[in-house]
């Protein structure tokens, strides 16, 4: 059975990469700007996933309501962008103006992040594991629903910022401005991140908190304090996220968080859920994986329509990395007794 | 006034009443041992004082001051500090970054600087590891650092649980020779848990018997070490 099972992936694996490469379908330009687009998609799930790998390394648990806080970022983002844009600000200082939009973006989900932890995760901190679970899937939800009702459930564009029209020449590839700002700024903030936790006061407290409540508050750690800061620092990326994704996808409307939340969720995992590094790795695997998996892995075997198949590939590789690697890619095994 | 007063605390987990009217005080400079078989409450005693667990009656008192509505980590701010049972060291942390915790709530760089090379100079072992994961150690360097990381915080009271739990008899000596040097040098007021009772009553000037939640017995080391209760219960003669 495991054996047959592994026989049918190496078909698909092996097969798939002979019969498309001989065919010569794609030229070797194609194939790299699969990789940069699958790169610039990994970046944001990169970004989000980082916060639900923060928040599980401190408190054990999936924060599903986290994909609202980057879509809520996103819309409050748009409304900036489109102000500014209308005032015609965006065109004189367009620089600015995006971190202006950015700082608008990343304070809504700031906020909307401590106010799940306060008001929907805190009192139920020492509940049943299912039970938070369930109250974030209702928060994701109440959150979809409150944008939708206040602002309907059309689709918002973005305005265009001209500067990142067009694309830039880098090492002799043509690469999309906007791609480019997405990983440049991505990569910028993941190093930021990782020595803030690594080097920082705060970042240690966090990884104190991580491994041991108790003897964290005994060591003078104001523990809820730690948490707090936590939420703050995902929402902040989910927020610099949402403004990124409107920078390759234009749009925004009430139910956006959910595919790229699960996504992420799915990088975090693949990475090693609580692991920092791992989320940032993992995100950016699963944005190449998916870009270039249906042209390289699926095409060769003559499905029809085989990028229409990426989500596919992105759970169908989940599900293998927890088949044989179950505590994910840089992932230590989580001992029960520190949940 | 004593400078740590416990006075007929209640505490419960849950419905389980674990600690059923509790009084003891420590006074400063001293050594005071809290000894008791497995289960009499001599854990929930430490954590209660320092607020990881909430009495239900009665009351902590520092320096004259209730403890009710303090939070663990402004009590160590106040200066009890707690190392716990199993010594709690952070496995992922190196060595020097178990020590950082431990002076968390300082902001004298200087001075903090200075309790490092003293915590080196009573534990040379943990210089050589001090780039190493606190989870790597052994359990006698693990005990030594969870010591070294309550110093960090210059405690005016140190709790100390059970610091010779697995320890080889060795280095449960030399554990009880740093907890009476550092009485002794530094003047560190310290209430110390144990099952070694005989060793604990060595070093301490005053001792509490704790038996299922109430304290039985109490008195100056000396007494206690010839008491026959004491003797027939707890030291095996
Ligand atoms: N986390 C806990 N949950 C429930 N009961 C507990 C817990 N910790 C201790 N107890 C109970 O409280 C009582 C006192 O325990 P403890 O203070 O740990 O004793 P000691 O440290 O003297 O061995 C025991 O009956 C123990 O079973
Ligand atoms: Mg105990």
């Amino acid at each position: 059975m495991t054996v047959t099972a592994a026989l049918a992936v190496l078909a698909v694996l092996v097969y798939g990469p002979f019969r498309i490469l001989q065919a010569g379908k794609y030229s070797s330009e194609n194939w790299l700007d699969f990789i940069v687009f699958g790169l610039a998609q990994g970046s944001l799930y990169a970004l989000i996933a980082l916060g639900y790998t923060l928040v599980y390394g401190i408190l054990r648990m999936i924060n599903f309501a986290h994909g609202e806080v980057f879509m809520c970022g996103a819309f409050t983002g748009y409304f900036a962008a489109a102000a500014l844009d209308g005032s015609g600000f965006m065109d004189r200082h367009p620089l600015v103006g995006l971190l202006a939009v950015t700082v608008v973006a990343a304070s809504t989900s700031i906020g909307v992040a401590v106010l799940l932890e306060r008001i929907a995760y805190r009192p139920l901190r020492r509940a049943p594991r299912l039970v938070p679970l369930i109250t974030a899937i209702g928060a994701s939800l109440f959150l979809q629903y409150t944008v939708s009702g206040l602002y309907g459930s059309g689709l918002e564009t973005y305005p265009d910022v001209d500067v990142l029209k067009g694309d830039w020449q880098i090492l002799g590839i043509g690469i999309l401005k906007t791609q480019a700002v997405v990983i440049a700024a991505a990569v910028l903030i993941m190093l930021s991140l990782y020595a803030f936790v690594q080097h920082t006061r705060t970042g240690r407290a966090m990884r104190a908190v991580s491994e041991d409540k108790d003897t964290a508050a005994l060591m003078g750690i104001d523990v809820d304090g730690i948490i707090v800061r936590t939420f703050v620092l995902g929402g902040a990326l989910a927020g610099v996220a949402g403004v990124l994704h409107a920078l390759i996808y234009k749009q925004v409307v009430f139910n956006m968080g959910f595919q790229p939340g699960l996504k992420a969720f799915t990088a975090a995992v693949l990475g090693g859920i609580g692991n920092v590094p791992g989320a940032m790795l993992g995100g950016l695997f699963l944005g190449v994986v998916e870009s270039i998996g249906p042209g390289l892995f699926l095409e060769g075997l003559g499905i029809p329509a085989a990028y229409q198949l990426k989500d596919a590939i992105a759970f169908t590789l989940l599900v293998l990395v927890l088949i044989f690697r179950p505590t994910g890619i840089l992932g230590e095994r989580v001992s029960e007794k520190r949940a | 006034m004593a400078l740590l007063e416990v006075d007929a605390v209640h505490s419960y987990y849950g419905n389980i009443h674990a600690l059923k009217g509790v009084s003891l005080t420590v006074d400063a400079g001293e050594v005071v041992t809290l000894i008791g078989a497995n289960g009499a409450g001599k854990s929930s005693t430490l954590r209660t004082i320092s607020g990881l667990l909430r009495p239900r009656e009665g009351r902590v008192r520092f320096a004259g001051a209730d403890l009710a509505d303090r939070k663990p980590h402004q009590i160590v701010a106040d200066g009890i500090v707690h190392v716990p049972e199993g010594r709690g060291i952070f496995a992922r942390l190196t060595v020097d970054e178990n020590l950082s915790i431990g002076a968390f709530t300082r902001t004298d760089v200087d001075g903090v600087a200075a309790d490092r090379e003293a915590v080196f100079a009573t534990f040379p072992r943990l210089r050589e590891r001090r780039q190493q994961a606190g989870g790597t150690l052994s359990g006698g360097e693990q005990q030594m650092l969870a010591i070294g990381r309550g110093l960090m915080a210059r405690p005016k009271v140190l709790l100390l649980d059970e610091p010779s739990m697995g320890l080889a008899p060795i280095l449960v000596e030399e554990i009880f020779a740093i907890i009476e040097r550092l009485n002794r040098e530094r003047g560190t007021t310290i209430l110390l848990v144990e099952q070694n009772a005989r060793a604990a009553l060595d070093v301490a000037h005053r001792g509490y018997v704790l038996e299922t939640g109430g304290i039985a017995l109490s008195g100056a080391a000396g007494d206690l070490l010839h008491d026959p209760r004491v003797r027939a219960a707890y030291l095996g003669v």
